[in-house]
């Protein structure tokens, strides 16, 4: 009954390293698979043409110069809170608060609209915004860093747990801040002032947005591949032995990134309330922090990669809308389609770091790629 | 002379402008297409109500449209209707309250679109020609409600299951806001007009949705002691806590028969057909849209739903046609001030909110006649008393 042979059907080990183009190709092959799953899903499911979904998806991020633009502000925000979580990442600090402390950052600004209204003009209030905001978002990432580093608590719970106080905190204040009585929502604030409201530069109301966000990739990359901060970060999070041996101050360092990261989700709080929405809800942040985890791992923590991860899944969302408009189908089954199409993104990873080899009958090794 | 150019073209766009405002020109039916924004979708029995009179009037009339849920009460609403008057509407409508000021902005926009907004305050002060406002007389078909409330609890109390003075309901709202305010007081008055010793006790979730937190407020009216129970939140939290409780459950929204048979007596809805209808109706015929719009039982956007009668009590529909022709030919009135007093005092005048500037400052006399006029200064409910007889919880 037993062969001589007791090698089992495949062995996966670790690939050493793969040549860039290889791994490009993986992941294409990847997005291919996926969109012809995709496509038999929906046929199966739907009875509709996978094409016309397909091209259906497209036109909802890209058919309108407004959903253009659209498309854009959200890129834009959803890239911000990924630039802000990724030094975290870099130095294997699990930052899920992204969500709470840009939250935390609309709430500042929203604060300062509401209470300075009559208090100092216009570009004192939106001083004010961007300091606080700033600040209320450092506030919100640097306990769970300071708690870290004095008491080794666990950072994943820590920030994700904020992320709650932060929502009942807004939730309360938008009762304190309600308009009209009773009704538990603020409304646009300064609708006729446009006291805070930050301003709109090159006629295009997310092009400040769009141009701050950019910036700030820029400045990111720049930050974590080129100054002594980035190489820091960087050794801690290889090994915080290495860093203590080397005389880097591993809690000064987790604190310090970890206000930056916080800081910089204020920022997009910021901007969320002062340029774009210009009230506070607790859904204004709406998951795209949680998104961000997902947007910084896709990309390898490169600032530059998560211009392209940030707006794969952007298309993808707002392409979901566009179906279940469109097609009088439920937001569920987009949301099966953009579960299915990450599934097989974050599926290749693996192949690109594994590979498998399957048993041949020859005694020769002979190696498959897939 | 470039002035007076300038000046003269200035002029020429405000007349045509003016002009486009007063006289609207009709819109062939064919031509119409209606994009309606919806805060969830139909998992929500709030959200589903609008989306079930949507399709119906439309597809009744025959004219285009687009639904469009899931849209949150912020920038998402603006950037939502302004895609479907991209996508060639020429009535956008939308269903939430916090929609409302997104609604404006993009109204100010497009004036050549009319947008709708169901629930909204503004449209009489805002000022502009092509926002509406539109609401229903709710409170009577509330007030239908609890009468069916009532006599189940008379039914009970005379089954012996407990005395007439431990009659209490329990009610789960969604904010202390004059509509759900104006909503709870009519159906507790409603009750009260059959059940004489009847109180009540009002909790809040702070949400209009939120299931876990409807749920847990049903089950906590009903450890106080609560023998029956109504809601003014969109989930089917307070009715499933009913049915496993076994407690009765008169619903909103929508009939929950489905969800629970056994607890489930009547429900209380607003019908939006007959103001879509109405509202297509105006642009066909290029008419205004009225600016307020309160539907009521006359025009069958008040409505009951059918009557459970595994739970409810024997001669519940004869009773409430009954009072419901009362309603109807005005001999009764749901606010009458002599059903209720407020700090034990009978109402002889009060100033409501009704202008809604975010003054906050109550402008209008609403008693007179010896009723307090709800939906008649705006279609927008603002009943916003305590009356004596509900207490609330946490308050």
């Amino acid at each position: 009954m037993h062969s001589k042979n007791q090698e089992p059907l495949f062995h996966i080990s670790k690939r050493d390293s793969l040549v860039w183009y290889k791994a490009m190709l993986i992941r294409l092959v990847a997005l291919l698979v996926a969109l012809v799953v995709c496509a038999i899903i929906s046929v199966l499911m739907t009875g509709e043409n996978p094409l016309s979904i397909y091209q259906t998806i497209l036109y909802g991020s890209f058919g309108t110069t407004r959903k253009l633009w659209v498309t854009f502000q959200n890129v834009a925000m959803l890239l911000c809170l990924s630039l802000a979580v990724t030094p975290a990442f870099r130095m294997r600090f699990w930052n899920i608060g992204a969500e709470g402390q840009a939250l935390m950052g609309c709430f500042a600004s929203a604060a300062c609209m509401i209470l300075l209204k009559n208090v100092f003009p216009n570009w004192a209030i939106i001083l004010c915004m961007v300091l606080t905001s700033m600040l209320a978002g450092a506030i919100w990432g640097g306990l769970p860093a300071f708690f870290k580093s004095r008491w080794n608590t666990n950072e994943t719970l820590f920030t994700l747990m904020m992320n709650y106080v932060a929502t009942q905190l807004v939730a309360y204040f938008c009762v304190v801040w309600e308009s009209p009585k009773g009704s538990g929502q603020i409304g646009i604030i300064n609708p006729n002032t446009e006291l805070g409201w930050l301003p709109v530069i090159g006629g295009q109301k997310y092009m400040l947005n769009v141009v701050l966000v950019i910036v700030l990739t820029v400045l990111m990359f720049i930050y974590l591949n080129f100054s002594k901060h980035g190489y820091e970060i960087s050794v801690v999070g290889e090994s915080e032995k290495t860093a203590h041996y080397v005389g880097i101050k591993v809690e000064r360092v987790i604190i310090r990134t970890m206000l930056l990261s916080g800081a910089m989700c204020g920022i997009a709080g910021l901007l969320l309330v002062g340029s774009t929405n210009h009230t506070l809800t607790t859904t204004l942040v709406g998951g795209r922090g949680f998104t961000a985890v997902m947007v910084s791992w896709l990309a390898k923590f490169n600032p530059l990669w998560m211009i392209l991860t940030s707006f794969l899944l952007v298309v993808l969302e707002r392409g979901a809308g566009e179906i279940s408009t469109n097609f009088g189908l439920n937001q569920s089954f987009s949301d099966i389609l953009t579960g299915i199409i990450l599934f097989f993104i974050i599926g290749s990873e693996f192949f690109i770091a594994y590979q498998i080899r399957i048993r041949k009958s020859s005694t020769k090794e002979a190696q498959t790629h897939v | 002379m470039k002035k007076l150019v300038a000046l003269v073209l200035a002029l020429v766009l405000c007349l045509s402008c003016a002009l486009a405002m007063a006289d609207r020109a009709p819109i062939a039916l064919e031509n119409i297409k209606i994009g309606f924004i919806f805060l969830h979708d139909e998992n929500s029995t709030y959200d589903l109500n609008f989306l079930n009179a949507a399709k119906a009037a439309c597809e009744k009339l025959g004219v285009a449209y687009v639904l469009k849920t899931n849209i949150d009460e912020g920038e998402a609403c603006y950037e939502a209707a302004a895609d479907l008057v991209d996508a060639g509407c020429n009535i956008v409508f939308a269903d939430s309250f916090g929609h409302e000021s997104y609604m404006i902005q993009a109204a100010k926009e497009f004036p050549d679109v009319e947008f709708l907004h169901a629930t909204g305050t503004q449209a009489h002060t805002v000022g502009l020609a092509n926002y509406h406002n539109a609401f229903a007389s709710i409170y009577e078909g509330r007030f239908l409600a609890g009468v069916a409330a009532g006599l189940k609890l008379n039914e009970m109390i005379e089954a012996g299951q407990f005395t007439a003075e431990e009659a209490k309901m329990g009610y789960v709202g969604a904010y202390p806001y004059a509509e759900v305010k104006s909503g709870y007081t009519s159906f507790f008055l409603g009750a009260r007009y059959v059940c004489p010793s009847v109180t009540m006790e009002v909790t809040f979730t702070n949400s209009w949705y939120d299931e876990a937190l409807e749920k847990e407020g049903a089950n906590n009216l009903i450890a106080n002691g609560a023998k029956l129970i109504s809601q003014h939140a969109d989930s089917m939290g307070a009715p499933t806590a009913c049915e496993d409780a076994g407690i009765p459950d008169v619903s909103y929204n929508g009939s929950t028969v489905a969800a629970c048979p056994n607890t489930f007596i009547v429900s209380s809805r607003i019908n939006w057909e007959p103001y879509f209808e109405y509202a297509i109706n105006c642009v066909v015929n290029g008419e205004e849209i009225a600016t307020d719009w309160t539907g009521t039982i006359q025009t069958s956007s008040v409505e009951l739903s059918e009557i459970n009668e595994n739970a409810a009590a024997a001669g519940t529909l004869e009773k409430l046609e009954e009072v419901k022709a009362a309603l109807e030919d005005g001999s009764l009135k749901v606010y009458d001030t002599a059903t209720f007093t407020v700090n034990g005092e009978t109402l002889t005048s009060y100033l409501a909110d009704v202008d809604d500037m975010g003054d906050f400052q109550p402008e209008t006399e609403v008693i007179a006649d010896g009723y307090f006029h709800e939906s008649e200064y705006r279609s927008a409910p603002y009943f916003d008393l305590d009356i004596d007889g509900i207490s609330l919880l946490g308050a």
